[in-house]
């Protein structure tokens, strides 16, 4: 599938801004299965930005600026291709070592109703046990929007039986990490019909699974990725791959918009 | 009994103390008084001061300084600073191979939830290459010493360990008021320090940069405890000392506010802790550090001095596994002891802190300073009670320790001279070389009987010589 | 240099200097109630001292009656006072700490033995008759700070900076004396060129120290608000008038042009007022009216000394 991304981050203030300093996680790797034909970020300070790979292998700018007047857009615009391989990742270099994506932060930790779901299996029955358990926090866990925060840690989420993708991602990675399978959480961009928009970017889990690689699973859809999926970025929480991270000085009573379109682009 | 480092266990006076012991033996009581007065107003007036937390009405205070040298001979120096560098060394590969391939994990020689989980373990760090290799450029390792060959590493301070301008201002103090008892003997030099240190920072320059890195000293502000030793030591190797408010990331790299054009810095001697030191990637509530810093870090633009992360390396629950951890990676046995040490995670050895409490010193694994600490032998029944309960909600949180008889040296207290328990801080510098101090930090706990040598609670400082052959 | 340390240097400067000119009020103010008099006037008294030190209003919000000691308390101890002898004191000794690396050790070990003594005082001992020995006591550690500051700092940023402060502060000093004698203390009319009247003006000499230097330089024995206007105005030779201050302020950024090859708006902005204050005289003064000329003067002080901070970048 030939995608079409464009997300865009609207920033406007009562006041100039004096400085800012803004990172950006926004870029998509290519491997195995997804190829990135074209992508460029457009934001103010962009064209002297830092750019560096992380030690997650993840592509990071660092943009600054000084003396803005007005409002500012972060746009993240481009063309994957992706290709289905039944949630699958191979061909992304590893330079973390594994373990430490067992580290469980103070928004993954596990709470006792969470480890339930955490049975031991023999090492050749994970891969059908991790979709069982998809389908399990998919189900337990209802996807509505306004019932968490980006503070919401997996044990309280879990425990009120909703939230939105970045909850049900945190969930599931807390669970597979008690189990000691390295799991990372990973954003990226969901197509979800012809021509649909949405206002936040999508995240999901991957998880290390013996014998085969790299895994994806969505366990806000109760899916593995597919060719309707664009990954972006993974690290150990969702605060270790946020798209936009900023400190200012200035801009007074900031307001922040986004929107997210992605289309099946045109041949 | 302790062993008392002027008068061996003979009574005799050891060598190293001998000419100490006579200038004692006709130093009088004006002289002493006129000695120490001088002394607390020369420290104050300088404002040679540190702060108490916690303490409202004398927030700074200043250090009490004992006259009376510690001393060690040229060889007892020479064995022990082949254990400190050993240990130093073993830590800085240690710390590398934790953010890279972490094979002491794959080898089995420590468990990887050790390492994996422990709150001092840094995952921004991890594919991170500093300057030459290099994460704890500057540590104190505390040393205690029960017998006349017999050492102790107590702990290994690899975040931001203080106390050096104290090791300085008492050399100069003891030079000033005493300068007759450095005229008979040769007392290896300390002044040196801040060059060395200016050395080791230039060594650590970030590669793409010239023949003269600028380099910053990076404090919290005039209300951190240890300001005046920021102050002091950017005074002593000629750089500006900064707070976060100078310095600031542009166009990808870090530069500092000044009164004319913003100017280009390429070493952070930062004595801001981890949590503090970029909001960007670390706590974002915190306005101490510099936002984008750890970015610019990262790409090698400049060089943060210590690297952030090193705090796994002196993390208590990491302390037990030095002796493993100095044969992985020198191949060699450990030069220096390493305490015995409980873990009170683990159920049987809980078991055993919980019935010996009072024969034990508890630690917490988190904590520094000699606060929250439990000293068996020198506590009252209900403090070992108060602190029982808190160790046994919490069993994780605790190690500890048999009660070292630390040894003792002559110290000015009100009866006159009588013997105080001391420890040592040696600092260790590693760079392009691997540089130590001759002597370090003498600490002293004034009060009798006393273990805890902390200055926050009640402890001294002495001049630390070491004699040269 | 970095930036802050620059204001850390502007500011130590500044609040030694206005803890001087506190303990000068206080002296002038704690003077008039020892003179005969009418014991009703007392209250007055403590209040023209409170309106000269611009801390009226911070009074009144706190404290609801004027009471001598009360007053003496809140001017020389009361932390929430900013411009209070211990509040100054502390805000330079911590200004001084920040930047202890550019002080010669004689300007640190100054600041610091101050805020020492001063911190160890209890304020309940300073009773009236310890009073004046206690602004003695203030006013000698100030100029011992200064001796130190022109004594060994060499001349480069940090002093220059240091003097900027120390000169728009006493600049914005003896301009809010004069203006509040002239605008506020007398508010009728009939009582222009009274014994009262009189008095006042030889106050306000006195708590710029200036009185005896007044008598010298007119060979008049008689304050006349003419001549101690001028006198704390024009007057170059007096080192508490406006032009001295503005002359030394001048010379400080003109070496910081110079130490750094380049004038910016506040060099235009300092040698504008000098101008003026060279080319200024009292008729015109007078016609267009004083306190107008003071207001307008004080608004450019502040102006000055908020391009400064911008230009060189102060935190």
């Amino acid at each position: 599938m030939r995608l079409h991304v464009r997300h865009t981050t609207h920033f406007e203030y009562n006041t100039a801004l004096v400085y800012a300093v803004q990172r950006f996680m926004l870029t998509p790797l290519g491997f195995a299965s997804q190829r990135v034909e074209s992508w460029k970020i457009t934001a103010p300070g962009m064209d002297k930005a830092l750019a560096y790979s992380d030690g997650f292998g993840n592509k990071v700018h660092l943009a600054s600026l000084a003396n803005h007047q007005g409002p500012m857009d972060v746009v993240a615009e481009g063309i994957v291709e992706s290709s289905d391989a039944g949630g699958l990742v191979k061909g992304i270099a590893e330079i973390a070592p594994r373990a430490v994506y067992l580290r469980q932060t103070p928004v993954t930790a596990p709470s006792e109703a969470m480890l339930k779901l955490a049975t031991p299996v023999a090492t050749k029955d994970t891969l059908p046990f991790l979709h069982q358990l998809l389908k399990q926090i998919h189900k337990n866990v209802e996807y509505r929007l306004g019932t968490t925060d980006n503070q919401t840690t997996a044990a309280q989420a879990f425990a009120n039986g909703n939230g939105v993708c970045q909850d049900h991602t945190h969930i599931f990675i807390g669970i597979t990490r008690a189990l000691r399978l390295p799991s990372r959480y990973v954003t990226g961009y969901l197509v979800t019909g012809v021509g649909a928009s949405s206002t936040a970017a999508h995240a999901w889990a991957e998880v290390f699974v013996p014998d085969l690689g790299w895994v994806g699973f969505d366990a806000a859809n109760g899916i593995c990725p597919t060719d309707n999926y664009v990954r972006v970025a993974a690290g150990i929480d969702a605060a270790s791959v946020t798209p936009i991270r900023g400190s200012r000085r200035g801009g007074v009573a900031e307001t922040m918009t986004v929107e997210v379109v992605v289309e099946i682009a045109q041949q | 009994m302790s062993f008392n480092e002027m008068l061996g266990p003979d009574g005799k006076v050891r060598l190293p103390y001998s000419k100490v012991e006579s200038w004692l033996k006709q130093l009088g009581p004006s002289d002493i008084e006129r000695a120490l007065r001088e002394c607390d107003a020369r420290f104050r007036r300088q404002g040679i001061t540190f702060a108490v937390y916690g303490d409202e009405k004398a927030s700074e205070r200043i250090i009490p300084f004992d006259i009376v040298p510690r001393i060690f001979a040229a060889q007892e120096w020479r064995r022990l600073s082949a254990g400190i560098e050993q240990r130093v060394r073993a830590i800085n590969a240690f710390l590398h191979d934790l953010y890279h391939r972490q094979e002491i994990i794959r080898a089995g020689r420590i468990p990887e939830d050790v390492i994996i989980q422990n709150q001092a373990f840094v995952p921004e760090m991890v594919g991170v290459n500093p300057a030459k290799g290099i994460y704890a450029h500057i540590m104190g390792i505390d040393i205690v010493r029960v017998g006349d060959n017999d050492f102790y590493v107590l702990e290994d301070n690899c975040r931001t360990p203080s106390g050096v301008s104290y090791m300085l201002e008492d050399r100069e103090a003891m030079m000033h008021l005493f300068p007759e008892l450095f005229a008979g003997q040769r007392v290896a030099p300390v002044e040196n320090y801040p060059a060395m240190l200016h050395k080791t920072l230039e060594a650590v320059a970030p590669s793409s940069v010239g023949n003269e890195p600028v380099i910053v000293v990076l404090t919290p502000g005039i209300h951190n405890s240890a300001f005046f030793e920021h102050a002091f030591l950017a005074d002593e190797m000629g750089v500006e000392l900064c707070e976060g408010g100078d310095l600031f990331v542009s166009d990808g790299w870090l530069y500092m506010r000044t009164t004319q054009a913003p100017k280009r810095v390429d070493v952070v001697y930062r004595r801001i802790d981890d949590d503090f030191l970029d909001p960007l990637s670390f706590r974002p509530d915190s306005s101490l550090g510099v936002p984008g810093i750890l970015d610019i870090y990262r790409a090698g633009r400049v060089t943060l001095v210590n690297a952030p992360g090193t705090g796994v390396a002196d993390d208590k629950s990491i302390y037990t596994f030095m002796p493993d951890i100095i044969e992985f990676y020198t191949g060699e046995k450990p030069l220096l002891n390493n305490v015995p040490t409980w873990r009170c995670s683990n159920p049987q050895e809980l078991k055993y802190v919980d019935e010996h409490l009072a024969e034990l010193v508890v630690k917490e694994v988190h904590g520094s300073g000699g606060y929250g600490m439990l000293v068996g032998p020198t506590s009252t029944k209900s403090q070992i009670e108060t602190f029982r309960a808190k160790l046994l909600a919490r069993p994780s949180n605790y190690i500890a320790q048999p009660t070292l008889a630390l040894s003792t040296v002559p110290t000015f207290v009100d009866a006159g001279i009588a013997p105080r328990h001391v420890d040592l801080r040696p600092f260790v510098l590693s760079g392009d070389q691997v540089r130590i101090t001759p002597g370090g930090l003498t600490r002293v706990a004034l009060k009798e009987g006393s273990l805890v040598v902390n200055s926050s609670q009640g402890g001294g400082t002495k001049d630390t010589w070491v004699l040269e052959d | 240099m970095l930036g802050r340390t620059a204001a850390s240097l502007f500011w130590m400067s500044r609040y030694v200097e206005r803890a001087e000119n506190m303990a000068r009020l206080l002296e002038v103010g704690y003077r008039i109630t020892l003179m005969p008099g009418a014991v009703e006037g007392h209250r007055d008294e403590w209040q023209s001292t409170l309106a000269s030190a611009a801390c009226l209003q911070t009074y009144t919000a706190k404290h609801k009656q004027i009471d001598g000691t009360m007053v003496i308390n809140f001017l020389l101890f009361d932390e929430d006072n900013t411009s209070s002898v211990k509040f100054c004191m502390r805000a330079a000794r911590n200004n001084g700490r920040a930047v202890r690396t550019a002080l010669t050790r004689d300007v640190w070990e100054s600041l610091n033995s101050t805020w020492n003594e001063l911190a160890q005082i209890d304020p309940a001992t300073i009773t009236p008759d310890r009073l004046p020995s206690f602004l003695d006591w203030v006013k000698q550690k100030a100029m011992a700070f200064r001796g130190a500051l022109l004594g060994t700092m060499l001349r480069n940023d940090p002093y220059y900076f240091s003097q900027l402060g120390n000169f728009i502060e006493r600049a914005d000093n003896t301009a809010r004396i004069l203006d509040v004698k002239y605008f506020i203390l007398l508010p009728r009319p009939t009582d222009v060129g009274s014994e009262l009247d009189a008095q006042q003006w030889a106050q306000v000499l006195r708590s710029v120290s200036a009185h005896r230097a007044y008598r010298w330089f007119y060979k008049d024995s008689r304050y006349k608000p003419w001549l101690v206007s001028e006198f704390l105005i024009l007057k170059d030779e007096m080192p508490r008038s406006l032009l001295f201050t503005y002359n030394w302020i001048n010379a400080a950024l003109k070496d910081l042009g110079t130490l750094y090859g380049q004038r910016y708006e506040c060099h235009g902005l300092a040698s504008e007022i000098q101008e003026l204050l060279k080319n200024g005289n009292m008729e015109e003064i007078f016609q267009n009216g004083l306190h107008e000329f003071l207001a307008d003067f004080m608004h450019k002080n502040n102006a000055l000394s908020t391009a400064i901070a911008k230009t060189y970048n102060f935190p």
